[in-house]
């Protein structure tokens, strides 16, 4: 009972018959009896949840409680947590205690939720396998050789092994989707602008998206309620009309018109996932929804302007790492620029220095134009292949990773084999339109397989009602992994 | 040979807003270090900037008062480099769209008269903060206070050919935000400053020569001496058979020389690109239509009706409007109804005067313009002479009488004496004391009736009326 969904959570809590002080303990119980194989968790707050927990029973009590209210949740380390430590995975920020709270880990807490602890990510949130933390690698639940994905890695292992029923993460290519795929469960990544990002630790802030990390896409929906909304501390948080994101989920899929781009269906995607993709298509069809062929003819491009637009960004976000205010700082140097050095040396692991130096590059005088510039063309046509795409189909439906889950180590001294995991996911990072990732089907080994449901911006509720009304006919959102606790 | 001077100014006017361009911190001037850094200024990880309405709104300003053109949809942009007083890594900017484009500044050179100089651009962008390297044994203090402060650059075409015309703009420039009221002017407190691009070139070349930049010049003292020993090393250079190297300089006011700072080729690449966390900044028609109806007159249209409604001179004009304080006031004392060119000596000659001796600004002078005007009145309607004018204005100035100019004449018994017969005693009794200067006058020294003319107004105490004593005493010298 106590690693149900939520929403089965949320009945229980609101019948009284389970207590958010039983969950927590239940919560912080099975991350104590895991952690030390799955290295989900970088900080778990024991004290602050069971306060937090007490407090959403309080507020039970005295009538005052939501639909998530008591709930246990872990955020990604990546977002600031105020008084805890929030160390974006690196060493940089290895004892840095965040003064405030991201706008979405405020909302949840303001929505009543239990934060128990900050999950595990690859550095500054760069990295498709968890294994570039320098808290170390994460292992996948469902086999402990194999990654989780990344960079919500910790998120997805968390949410995956049932030690917290749901978990923020962010998405600057993928991060929330492909870490859902490879440890079979649901990640949303929303609408560009409709959660803040004010308290992400910035990698690329044209890209860079908060969203959830749950077992179904009830879950995601009914977490998206409450992350949702207007910041006016970021300009490019969305003024919208607030919307309930279930309100599709019981609707019919008569007349859904679901794309398959003739791109996503070649060579280079595991049979595996292919057959379970394929297999979870028919079972969409049987539900009355149509398919239809479509074409992006630019996206094959998604990757190679994904990797000049991230670490341009990245190379100046991440200047603020000085070693001047906050953070580490090296111990011993001899003037200004070798402190700097040393700092930066020191402090960045070398998945994250690749990144800064490419993106140093290509905004370098002489080089803009050939590659910024560019990319930022081509990401212009991109976004033009899915507009007109969406003339002929409502979603677009293609697998989330080329591959299941891969062995810790298997890419790591191939930059390019790992950044091609997002392939399928980048272009919505690109265009800034939403997309869920959900369990379909298993490889022969056991690994999960992820389907990438892609919607209009703002149609979260579109590509919900479709997670949803599979998840109503299968099961694999429910198949639990071997190293649950 | 003939050297023709070549200079073009970067200027930096801090706006006038409570809070910063980019976060809700003050930016109110000489609080203790680091007590109006917020997270954004700090640069916290995960803050985001939020750009300030009324920073943008001074740029309109700005941008409608030179008659540039406000740019619809302008980008902030990141120019990235690593300095301890620049929290982010980055600055704040705009490089390849600014808010505004294009505009004209008139001034009046010295040397060639009324000239128009051409703007490049005015962009928004945020100040650093502030490395402090006394009081700190071998470590640099970082003080972010000024972090995120609103600058609108103002770069001007290479249209200055001297250093008093470079001066001249500075001040026409600085007259006019204060105008606009975008920027308080405040030059000690850095508020107002100056980059000057300075190169020069063999009169009659059409080529540009290589330019050095001279940073950071807090003065229009330091600007004028900047400039003028760049000038002279650039040319010496050239004449010695070297060449100017294009480089930043720094001006050394204690020494009173520029010295290199780091030359071209240690320039940095400041990769800008297109801030993320800001959407293109987005003016809309109605945002110019109702900054530009709130504008006051501006100088140059005063200028204008002074020229034409007062028949003041083009260089009275100038400098009537070369701050808005003096331009109002002088406007109040005319308002009394006297002769316009009257008043503008007044305001010019006397009452500028009494403001440098003590410092002060028009607002704060003691002596209001309705005063100055009633004061004047008296001047025309032959009640006191200029000269004793000028006492009683000295005795307004202290706030002798609650200031009232007639009070003063009263108290003090300056009224003019315009009896014929009082003159025509005094006259009597100066020539009968003075026989070897009439004398002189009658022996074809028609200066001796000056010194006459001297004394009578001495017996007087002044206050004679000095037509009326010329007058008798060229009767009383049979002088036709």
């Amino acid at each position: 009972m106590h690693t149900a969904p939520i929403a089965e959570l949320a009945a229980a809590l609101a019948a009284r018959s389970v207590s958010s002080v039983e969950l927590t303990i239940s919560a912080l119980e099975r991350i104590g009896a895991a952690n030390h194989r799955l290295n989900a968790f970088i900080t778990v707050d024991q004290d602050g949840a069971m306060t937090r927990a007490r407090a959403a029973d309080a507020a039970r009590a005295s009538g005052k409680a939501g639909t998530l209210t008591g709930i246990p949740v872990a955020h990604k380390d990546v977002l600031m947590t105020a008084g805890l430590r929030t160390t974006c995975g690196s060493r940089m920020l290895e004892n840095f205690v965040a003064p405030y709270d991201a706008f979405v880990v405020q909302k949840l807490s303001d929505a009543g939720m239990v934060s128990v602890g900050k999950t595990n990510m690859d550095e500054f949130a760069m990295g498709s396998s968890n294994e570039n933390s320098f808290f170390g690698a994460v292992r996948n639940p469902w086999s402990v050789d194999c990654v989780p994905g990344g960079s919500s890695g910790g998120s997805a292992a968390a949410v995956s092994a049932r030690l917290v029923p749901a978990a923020t993460g962010t998405d600057t290519g993928g991060s929330i989707r492909q870490p859902a795929a490879l440890s079979g469960i649901c990640g949303l990544k929303p609408t560009y602008g409709l959660c803040s990002r004010y308290g992400l630790i910035a990698f690329a802030s044209s890209l860079d998206t908060p969203g959830v990390l749950a077992q179904t896409a009830l879950d995601c929906a009914l977490l998206l309620n409450a992350m949702a909304g207007h910041d006016a501390r970021d300009s490019t948080s969305l003024e919208r009309p607030t919307e309930d994101y279930t309100r599709q989920l019981e609707r019919s899929l008569e007349g859904v018109r679901i794309g398959l781009p003739k791109e996503y269906f070649s060579d280079g995607t595991d049979a595996a996932v292919v057959k379970a993709i394929d297999a979870a298509l028919k079972e969409l069809c049987k539900l009355d929804a149509t398919t239809v062929e479509v074409s992006l003819p630019s996206v094959d491009l998604s990757v190679p302007v994904y990797y000049v637009i991230a670490p341009a960004e990245a190379s100046s976000n991440l200047s603020r790492f000085d070693g001047v205010r906050y953070g580490h700082r090296a111990t011993r140097y001899a003037n200004l620029d070798d402190m700097y050095r040393r700092t930066r040396a020191e402090g960045f692991g070398a998945e994250v220095k690749r990144r800064i130096l490419v993106g140093t590059y290509v905004l370098s005088h002489g080089y803009y134009d050939a590659y910024y510039l560019k990319a930022q063309q081509v990401r212009r046509l991109i976004a033009e292949d899915f507009r007109r795409a969406y003339d002929r189909c409502d979603v677009i439906i293609g697998p989330t990773s080329p591959t299941t889950a891969f062995k810790l180590g298997d890419k790591v001294d191939d930059p390019v084999k790992m950044y091609l995991n997002d392939i399928f996911t980048v272009a919505g990072n690109l265009t800034g339109a939403p997309g869920i990732s959900i369990p379909c089907g298993f490889d022969a080994r056991g690994l999960p397989v992820g389907m990438l449901i892609q919607g209009r911006h703002f149609g979260e509720a579109s590509i919900l009602n479709v997670a949803h009304q599979y998840q109503r006919v299968t099961d694999w959102h429910r198949r639990v992994p071997p190293l649950a606790p | 040979m003939k050297w023709e001077v070549v200079i073009g100014l970067e200027t930096h006017a801090q706006l006038s807003t409570a809070s910063k361009i980019f976060s809700g911190a003050s930016t109110a001037f000489g609080t203790a270090p680091n007590t109006q850094a917020s997270a954004v200024d700090v640069a916290l990880p995960g803050v985001l900037p939020v750009l300030n309405k009324g920073a943008v709104e001074r740029a309109i300003r700005f941008g409608i008062a030179v008659g540039g053109t406000i740019n619809r949809r302008s980008v902030f942009a990141r120019k990235n480099y690593f300095y301890p007083d620049l929290p982010k890594g980055y600055q704040i900017s705009q490089y390849e769209v600014p808010v505004v484009q294009g505009g004209t500044l008139a001034i009046v050179s010295p040397a060639r008269g009324e000239i128009e100089i051409r703007l490049t651009r005015a962009h928004l962008e945020e100040d650093a903060g502030k490395s402090l390297h006394e009081d700190f044994h071998g470590m640099t203090g970082i003080d972010l206070n000024r972090a995120g402060t609103p600058l609108l650059e103002i770069v001007s075409e290479p249209d200055m050919r001297s250093a008093e015309e470079a001066v001249t703009y500075a001040r026409a420039l600085h007259s006019l935000v204060r105008w606009i009221d975008i920027c308080d002017g405040n030059m000690q407190e850095g508020s107002f400053r100056f980059d000057a691009n300075v190169s020069v070139r063999r009169m009659g070349e059409p080529k540009l020569g290589t330019r050095s930049e001279i940073k950071n010049l807090n003065s229009f003292r330091f600007l004028q001496q900047a400039i003028e020993f760049e000038v002279r090393r650039q040319i010496e250079l050239i004449e010695d058979g070297g060449s100017v190297e294009q480089e930043t300089r720094l001006f050394d006011p204690e020494r009173g020389e520029t010295r290199s700072m780091r030359s071209k080729e240690d320039a940095q690449d400041y990769r800008y690109f297109p801030d993320p966390d800001l959407p293109p900044l987005v003016i809309d028609e109605a945002w110019i239509e109702r900054v530009k109806n709130a504008l006051p007159e501006l100088p140059e249209a005063k200028r204008q009706r002074f020229i034409s409604d007062y028949k003041l001179s083009a260089s009275d004009a100038t400098s009537l409007t070369a701050a808005p304080a003096l331009a109002l006031h002088y406007e109040a004392t005319t308002r009394a109804g006297v002769d316009p060119k009257l008043a503008a000596n007044w305001i010019l000659g006397e009452f500028s005067a009494a403001l440098n001796r003590d410092e002060i600004d028009a607002p704060a002078a003691p002596v209001s313009g309705e005063k100055l005007g009633a004061l004047l009145r008296r001047i025309e309607d032959g009640t006191i002479s200029g000269k004793i004018a000028k006492e009683v204005f000295d005795a307004m100035w202290a706030g002798e009488n609650n200031g009232d100019p007639d009070a003063i004449i009263a108290a003090k018994g300056l009224r003019q004496i315009s009896d014929a017969g009082a003159i025509e005693r005094i006259v009597d009794d100066v020539l009968a004391a003075n026989a070897a200067t009439v004398a002189e006058f009658r022996s074809g020294k028609e200066k001796a009736l000056n010194a006459l003319v001297g004394k009578v107004m001495a017996a007087s105490k002044g206050k004679a009326n000095p037509a009326q004593v010329n007058a008798a005493l060229r009767r009383r010298l049979s002088v036709p």
